[in-house]
C-alpha cells in the first residue's frame, strides 16, 4: 500500500476513535449531572408513581452503559432522539439550525480565509516595514476586541447610522440566497474581523521560517521578483501549519459563535445549545455535543490529511 | 572585446554584533581586483572568513544577511552593476550570472519537481521556450553523467542522492546560457569518492559550454583540478594572484607555500598493544528496520592508541560510534572494555563505564549549551564524575583549560565568543575532564579550516601521549587518518572491508573499494583527475 494511503486511513481511524471516545464523556458526563430527567419534566409536585411511570418509559432504570449503547446506535442510524421540552424530533430542529450556522460559518470563510493568507503573504513580503505593521496593527486590533463590543459597535455604524443592513439576522425558510446573504452581512463582518488575525499571523510567520532557507537565496539569485519567490517558493512549503491554523478557526465559526448568533439574534446551533442546557432539555444537549465535536475532529482530520499530502516527502517516497 | 567580469578595488563591509559591546562597521574584503575572460575558471582559494564566497556574490551584486558592496568597480559584461537597483539586478541574475550553491540539498526547493527548478530561469528571462529549456536540461542531465536524463527532472530533490542533486544544480545553472557561473564550494558536502565524479562533470560542462566561471573553494588540490587562474585570499585581502601551475608549483607567498606543503603531522604507527575496546562480530539495525547498518563487525582498539574508521557517508561509522556508547544497543555481538564486558544498552552501564567512555563531536557548536560559560560546561562532568566542588573545581577547570593551551580568562567567557578552533578544543576538555580511557571523536576535524585542523590534530595527539588515551577516531579524510592512526578499519556499506596496522592497511596490493577510497583523494597537482580516472579499477556506486 501506498504509505500516503496508509498514513491517511490511519488518521481517520484515530478521529473516529478519537470521536467515539468523546461521545462516551459527553453522554457519561450529562447523566453525572444533578437532578433527574422524569423529574425535571414533571417537576416539584410530581407523585412518586407518575415519576416511577416515566422513569419506566423513559428507560432510566436500565444500566447506564446499555442506555449509552442504545443512545449511541440511534445516533449512528440518524435517530438523535426526542426533545423533552417540546416533544419534537431532535434530528428536525437540529437540522435546520445547523444548516443556518453552516451557512453563516461558510459566507465568513469564504471571505476570512482567502483575505488572511492575502494580507499575510503581503506582510512577509513588506517584513517589517510599514504595510506589514499596517496590517498586523490592524488585525491585532480587532481580535482585541470582544465579539459582542464588535458586534454593536458594527451594528450602530452600518445599520443604525447608514441604514447599509439590517440589525438583526433574523432568517426564515422561505428566505432566498440573496436575501440571506443580505441578512447575515454584519454577523459575517464581526465573524471574519474576529478570526481574520490568527489566520493571517500564521501565514506570516510560517513564509517567514521559510524564507531563512538556502533554497530562497537559490530563488532569489535567479532573479525572481520577491513576491514571486514568496508565493511559488515560500508558500508550498508553509502550508501545513497555515492548514492547520486555518481549520482551528473553522471550527470556531461553526462551534463557538454563540456571542454572536445571541448579539444578531440569528437562530443557528450555538442559541439552540444555550436553550437546552438552561430548559435541561439533554438530549438535544447531547445531540448538539455530538454534532460540535464531530465538526472540531473532521476538520482537524482534513488539516492533518492536507499536510500529508503537501508533504512531498510522504507522496513521492524514494 | 571586453571581460566577462572585471572586479576593480572591491571593499565589502557588514555590521557585525559583538557581545557586550557596541555594533561596529567590519571590513570583510578590501581592495580585491580580478577579471575572468570567457571559457575561463579563475579558482578563489582561501580559509574561512577569507572573504570568497562574498567575493563571488558580489558579482551578482548580492550581499548576504548584512553584507554591503561599499567600494570600487564590478563590471559585468561591461557594465557597473554595484549599486544597480533591485529591477535591473533582477534581469541580470539568473540570465547573464548563475550560481551553484555549496549545499545543493538545502539549495533545491523540496515541493517542486527538479525540472522545473532546473528550467525555471529560462523561462523567467524568456531565453527559450518550455520545450526547449526541457530538451536543453536533458542534454545538459545527459553531459553532467546522471542516470535517466529524460526522467531524471520529473524526481524531487529528496528522491536523488547528494553527489546527483550538486550535478542537477550544475544543470540549473547551465539552463539559461549564463556568461559567468559562480560555483561555491559545489564538491565540499560530498563523499571524497562522490566528489571526483562532480568534478570531472562540472569541468567537462564548463569546457563543453566555454562559458566563464568562479569556481570558490577551501582546498587547493581540488581548484588545481578545474581552474585556469587562482587567487589566493587570505582575511579580505589578496595574497597571490597567478595562473594555476605558478600558484602550484611555484608560489612566491609564505601563507601560499603553507597551503600547497602536504601536512605538516608525522605520527608513526606505535608497537602492539592489549586492546582497550574489543568489538566482536557486533551487528546492529534501527528499530522499525529490516536492514542491517553494521554487519558482523570485530575490530580491536590497542589502549593508549588510535583506532581511525574511514569510509563514505552511510557507511555505518558513526553508528559504530553509537554502538560502543550503547545509545544504539547491538543487535548481536559483544563489547569488551578495559578486560570487562560493557552491556548493549546505555541504562544498564556502570558509573564507572560511562565515564570512561567520552565523545567529541563534529559540530562543537550545538554539542555545548549556549548560555553557559566554559567554565560551567568542564566543570559538569567534575561535578558528575568526581564531586568537586568550588575552590577544587576551579582549580581543575583552569588545569584542564592549560591542557588545551587556552589559558586563564577563558573560564568566564560564552561559546558564542569563541572561535571554531577554540570550540572544539573546550569539547576535548570536557571529554578530559571525566578522566576517559577512550574518547570516540566524530569528524572532529571535518568543520575546521585545515591549518586549525591540524592544531586539533597535534594537540589530540601530545594528549594522548601524555594522558594514555585511546582514540576511536571517525572520519572521512584520509589525510586525517594518515596524520593520526596507529590502526585503520575501512568500512563500506556496514562492513569493515580492510583493518589492520596503519602502514598494512595503506600499502598495496589494495581491495578494490580501499583503492577507490585512496585514488580519489585530490592531490596537489595538475593533471591529478584525469590520471585517476584512467586507472581506476572500480566505479563509485550510488552517487
Amino acid at each position: 500500500m501506498h504509505p500516503v494511503v496508509k498514513l491517511v486511513t490511519q488518521r481517520i481511524a484515530l478521529g473516529l476513535l478519537l470521536l467515539l471516545a468523546v461521545s462516551a464523556l459527553i453522554f457519561f458526563g450529562v447523566a453525572a449531572l444533578p437532578g433527574d430527567t422524569a423529574q425535571a419534566m414533571l417537576g416539584q409536585s410530581a407523585t412518586p408513581e407518575a415519576l416511577a411511570n416515566l422513569r419506566e418509559k423513559l428507560g432510566l432504570n436500565e444500566p447506564i452503559v446499555w442506555r449509552y449503547l442504545h443512545w449511541l446506535g440511534g445516533f449512528l442510524t440518524g435517530d438523535l432522539g426526542v426533545s423533552l421540552a417540546n416533544g419534537q424530533d431532535i434530528a428536525k430542529s437540529v437540522g435546520q439550525r445547523l444548516g443556518n450556522t453552516l451557512f453563516l460559518a461558510s459566507c465568513s470563510a469564504v471571505i476570512a480565509v482567502p483575505l488572511a493568507i492575502t494580507l499575510g503573504l503581503i506582510a512577509a513580503r513588506y517584513n517589517g516595514r510599514w504595510p506589514d505593521k499596517l496590517i498586523s496593527g490592524v488585525t491585532l486590533a480587532t481580535i482585541s476586541l470582544p465579539e459582542f463590543v464588535a458586534g454593536y459597535i458594527v451594528m450602530y455604524f452600518l445599520a443604525v447610522r447608514w441604514h447599509i443592513f439590517l440589525p438583526t439576522s433574523l432568517v426564515f425558510s422561505s428566505m432566498g440566497f440573496l436575501e440571506r446573504l443580505q441578512a447575515i452581512a454584519l454577523p459575517v463582518i464581526v465573524l471574519v474581523m474576529v478570526v481574520l488575525a490568527h489566520m493571517m499571523r500564521m501565514t506570516r510567520a510560517a513564509i517567514l521560517n521559510v524564507m531563512e532557507s538556502a533554497y530562497i537565496e537559490t530563488a532569489e539569485l535567479k532573479g525572481l521578483s520577491p513576491i514571486k519567490v514568496i508565493w511559488r517558493h515560500a508558500f508550498p512549503n508553509a502550508i501545513a501549519p497555515v492548514v492547520n491554523v486555518v481549520m482551528l478557526n473553522l471550527a470556531y465559526l461553526v462551534v463557538g459563535v454563540v456571542v454572536v448568533e445571541v448579539v444578531f439574534a440569528y437562530s443557528g446551533m450555538g442559541q439552540f445549545l444555550v436553550d437546552s442546557v438552561t430548559k435541561r432539555d439533554m438530549p438535544v444537549v447531547l445531540a448538539c455535543g455530538m454534532i460540535f465535536a464531530a465538526i472540531y475532529i473532521g476538520l482537524n482530520i482534513v488539516a492533518d490529511v492536507v499536510s500529508i499530502l503537501t508533504n512531498p516527502r510522504l507522496r513521492h517516497p524514494k | 572585446m571586453h571581460n566577462t567580469l572585471d572586479i576593480k578595488g572591491l571593499r565589502i563591509e557588514a555590521t557585525s554584533y559583538p557581545p557586550g559591546e557596541k555594533p561596529r562597521d567590519v571590513v570583510l574584503v578590501n581592495n580585491v581586483s580580478v577579471s575572468v575572460q570567457q571559457g575561463r575558471v579563475l579558482g578563489l582559494i582561501g580559509e574561512s572568513g577569507a572573504g570568497k564566497s562574498t567575493i563571488g556574490l558580489s558579482a551578482m551584486s548580492y550581499g548576504r544577511g548584512g553584507v554591503r558592496l561599499t567600494g570600487g568597480h564590478i563590471l559585468l559584461n561591461g557594465r557597473e552593476i554595484r549599486e544597480a537597483g533591485p529591477a535591473e539586478l533582477r534581469t541580470l541574475r539568473g540570465r547573464e550570472v548563475t550560481y551553484v550553491a555549496q549545499s545543493a540539498a538545502a539549495a533545491f526547493n523540496p515541493a517542486i519537481r527538479l525540472m522545473d527548478q532546473v528550467i525555471e530561469t529560462s523561462l523567467l528571462h524568456g531565453v527559450m521556450s518550455r520545450t526547449e529549456a526541457e530538451a536543453r536540461a536533458v542534454e545538459l542531465f545527459g553531459k553532467l553523467g546522471l542516470p535517466d536524463p529524460e526522467n531524471f527532472g520529473r524526481r524531487y530533490p529528496h528522491q536523488v542522492s547528494g553527489g546527483q542533486l550538486q550535478r542537477a544544480m550544475t544543470a540549473m545553472a547551465l539552463c539559461p546560457k549564463p556568461d559567468l557561473v559562480i560555483f561555491d564550494e559545489p564538491t565540499t558536502a560530498l563523499d571524497v569518492t562522490t566528489q571526483i565524479d562532480v568534478l570531472v562533470a562540472i569541468k567537462t560542462a564548463i569546457r563543453d559550454t566555454g562559458v566563464a566561471a568562479l569556481y570558490i573553494t577551501h582546498d587547493l588540490a581540488v581548484v588545481a583540478q578545474v581552474a585556469d587562474d587562482i587567487l589566493v585570499l587570505r582575511g579580505g585581502k589578496k595574497v597571490e594572484y597567478g595562473t594555476t601551475d605558478q600558484i602550484i608549483n611555484n608560489p612566491q607567498e609564505d601563507y601560499t607555500k603553507a597551503l600547497v606543503s602536504v601536512r605538516s603531522i608525522d605520527h608513526d604507527e606505535k608497537a602492539e598493544a592489549p586492546p582497550v575496546l574489543s568489538v566482536a562480530g557486533v551487528t546492529a539495525r534501527y528499530r522499525g528496520t529490516n536492514f542491517d547498518v553494521l554487519k558482523n563487525i570485530t575490530v580491536d582498539l590497542p589502549a593508549g592508541q588510535t583506532l581511525a574508521v574511514v569510509g563514505e557517508s552511510g557507511s555505518g561509522k558513526s553508528t559504530l560510534a553509537r554502538v560502543i556508547t550503547g545509545l544504539l544497543p547491538a543487535a548481536k555481538g559483544k563489547l569488551t572494555f578495559a578486560g570487562r564486558t560493557l552491556s548493549p544498552a546505555l541504562a544498564q552501564r556502570s558509573k564507572d563505564d560511562l565515564r570512561e567512555v567520552q565523545m567529541i563531536y563534529q559540530m562543537a557548536d550545538t554539542a555545548m549549551n549556549p548560555r553557559q560559560t566554559v567554565g560551567t560546561i568542564i566543570g559538569r562532568p567534575l561535578e558528575f564524575y568526581f564531586d568537586l566542588k568550588g575552590e577544587a573545581k576551579r582549580q581543575r577547570v583552569q588545569e584542564l583549560l592549560d591542557e588545551i593551551e587556552m589559558g586563564s580568562g577563558f573560564a568566564d567567557r560564552y561559546p558564542a565568543e569563541l572561535s571554531g578552533g577554540q570550540k572544539q578544543r573546550v569539547c576535548i576538555a570536557r571529554a578530559l575532564a571525566a578522566k576517559p580511557k577512550l574518547i570516540i571523536c566524530d569528524e572532529v576535524t571535518s568543520a575546521l579550516d585545515p591549518l586549525v585542523a591540524d592544531g586539533i590534530l597535534k594537540l589530540l595527539l601530545s594528549l594522548q601521549a601524555r594522558e594514555g588515551v585511546a582514540y576511536l577516531f571517525i572520519t572521512h579524510d584520509l589525510a586525517t587518518v594518515r596524520a593520526i592512526a596507529d590502526k585503520i578499519a575501512v568500512m563500506y556499506r556496514g562492513e569493515v572491508v580492510r583493518y589492520g596496522g596503519k602502514t598494512d592497511v595503506l600499502t598495496p596490493p589494495f581491495d578494490d573499494y580501499t583503492d577507490l577510497l585512496l585514488s580519489s583523494v585530490p592531490e596537489m597537482k595538475l593533471g591529478w583527475l584525469e590520471e585517476v580516472l584512467e586507472n581506476r579499477k572500480m566505479e563509485s556506486a550510488g552517487n
